[in-house]
């Protein structure tokens, strides 16, 4: 079995100049490197990987996104997908066809507090993201739930070859999809397995860095399903 | 030896005020995580200086035309609550205040990767909940500690600490009742993993050799504060659960 050492760092520690990772939060002081934020240093076989626990969800262009709508302008909707940087949604996107601002009415297709799956169209950090919900899948969410964890987060809580979201979905018979931005749509059966798929998933969130997670997250749905007769 | 205003500053022996040798720091405690709204918070005490960091951002901010197009801009706000002295303080910022958070946002600037994340900005309150002397230094401490508990990239973490002279003697961590009758008062503030001093500023009468040993003393100094923090940030992990 390969040797395995996991240990969380800190800005200021000191990496190997090996030490691979999401290159922004790994600062290069010419012979170490240290991470910029908080995260874990995994070694595993002599290789050193750095992965972040905290960091902030930057668009990059065909990244799918869920977003939540937060104002409307004449032409577009302004929409929260938990970043820095409030994205764009224009009306003639959405219809797929040219919008009128005299015939159109905006509220009546997307209000205020509706969430939408979107695909980052363009982002280039001088504008703020353009956003599409031409293609398969993408559009207004009209039935489940979205929750927000933390945008780091997402991979663990997707696991390796998706065994951890599948894992949850098999055992609770939700229908799960964990968006980059850090938000996750669920839609249940029934209110006590989307209990059980939220308690799972904020579990993850807590304990991102922890040994032996799937397991334990397996375990607590099972003991859920015994309490809540599901 | 060092008395001032009927108060025994240092003894013959060379012990302070309060007990504690010329090299000796306050007692110091430092949590992270200690707003839920905010996205990143510390609360750091020196003794009886208590400050409270809050970080919001990276964010887009309201008036738009502050924004940078390559950076983002770190907005600093030290403020002391107007129960923090025996005297009740304005809340109004003061001179002082507008100063140090000028002085604090350049200290913290120096640190913070900003070009990560253009036209946004990052803001970064500091409340002096109780002032015992080195607020200035507490505040950057707690900054620091707050940006890194909101996941603000920053190259190293920064820590404070001032140094001052009383009787000739230099001492570390100057406490209000020491600050009040020093010769000179010199905080210093540095992120010792890069080697990189942040904050340096005097105020007093000091030789060059005394400039020279103060720093080294607060040099000292901050490795333990940064080595504090690091360990604060570790264990806010480390409490969920074994890695």
């Amino acid at each position: 079995m390969a040797r395995q050492e996991r240990r969380i760092v800190v800005p200021g520690d000191r990496l190997p100049p090996e030490t691979t990772g999401p290159e922004e939060y790994l600062v290069d002081n010419g012979g170490w490197k240290t991470p910029a934020i908080v995260g874990i240093l995994d070694v595993r076989d002599g290789k050193h990987v750095f992965i972040p626990l905290q960091g902030a969800y930057v668009p990059r262009k065909g990244d799918v996104v869920i977003g939540l709508i937060v104002s409307q302008g004449i032409v577009n909707w302004f929409v929260d997908i938990n970043s820095p940087y409030q994205a764009i949604l224009t009306a003639q996107d959405f219809l797929g066809r040219p919008f009128n601002p005299l015939t159109d009415d905006l509220s009546r297709l997307l209000r205020i507090g509706d969430y939408i799956k979107a695909r980052v169209e363009a982002f280039d950090r001088t504008r703020n993201p353009l956003l599409t919900v031409q293609g398969e899948d993408l559009g207004r969410i009209v039935e489940g739930r979205v929750i927000d964890v933390h945008p780091s987060r997402i991979p663990r809580i997707i696991g390796k070859k998706h065994s951890m979201i599948n894992m949850i979905s098999e055992e609770t018979g939700c229908k799960l999809y964990a968006a980059v931005n850090g938000r996750i749509h669920i839609v249940c059966p029934n209110p006590d397995s989307e209990a059980i798929a939220i308690m799972a998933i904020k579990k993850i969130e807590r304990e991102p860095h922890t040994v032996g997670l799937t397991e334990r997250v397996k375990r607590l749905i099972e003991e859920e399903k015994k309490v809540r007769g599901v | 030896m060092g008395k001032k205003g009927g108060q025994v500053l240092i003894t013959e022996e060379g012990l302070r005020h309060d007990g504690r040798r010329p090299d000796e720091l306050r007692q110091v405690r430092m949590e992270v995580d200690v707003l839920e709204n905010a996205d990143g918070s510390a609360l750091v005490e020196f003794g009886g200086t208590k400050v409270l960091a809050a970080v919001y951002g990276p964010r887009e901010p309201i008036q738009k035309y502050i924004v940078l197009p390559d950076k983002a801009v770190l907005r600093v706000r030290y403020h002391m609550a107007p129960f923090s002295t025996s005297e009740r303080k304005s809340p109004a910022p003061s001179r002082r205040e507008v100063e140090l958070s000028k002085v604090i946002r350049e200290a913290l600037e120096s640190v913070v990767l900003s070009d990560l994340y253009p036209r946004t900005v990052i803001d970064v309150f500091i409340e002096v909940l109780q002032a015992d002397g080195g607020t200035r230094t507490t505040g950057l401490t707690a900054a620091s500690l707050a940006l890194a508990d909101a996941g603000i990239p920053l190259r190293a973490l920064v820590g404070a600490v001032a140094v001052g002279k009383i009787g000739g003697t230099l001492v570390l961590d100057i406490d209000e009742v020491e600050d009040n009758y020093a010769e000179a008062d010199m905080p210093v503030g540095a992120a010792p993993d890069i080697g990189l001093v942040t904050l340096f500023q005097i105020n007093g009468v000091m030789t060059k050799e005394e400039v020279a040993k103060g720093l080294d003393m607060a040099l000292n100094a901050i490795e333990r504060i940064v080595e504090m923090e690091k360990e604060v940030l570790r264990s806010k992990y480390a409490r969920v659960g074994e890695v």
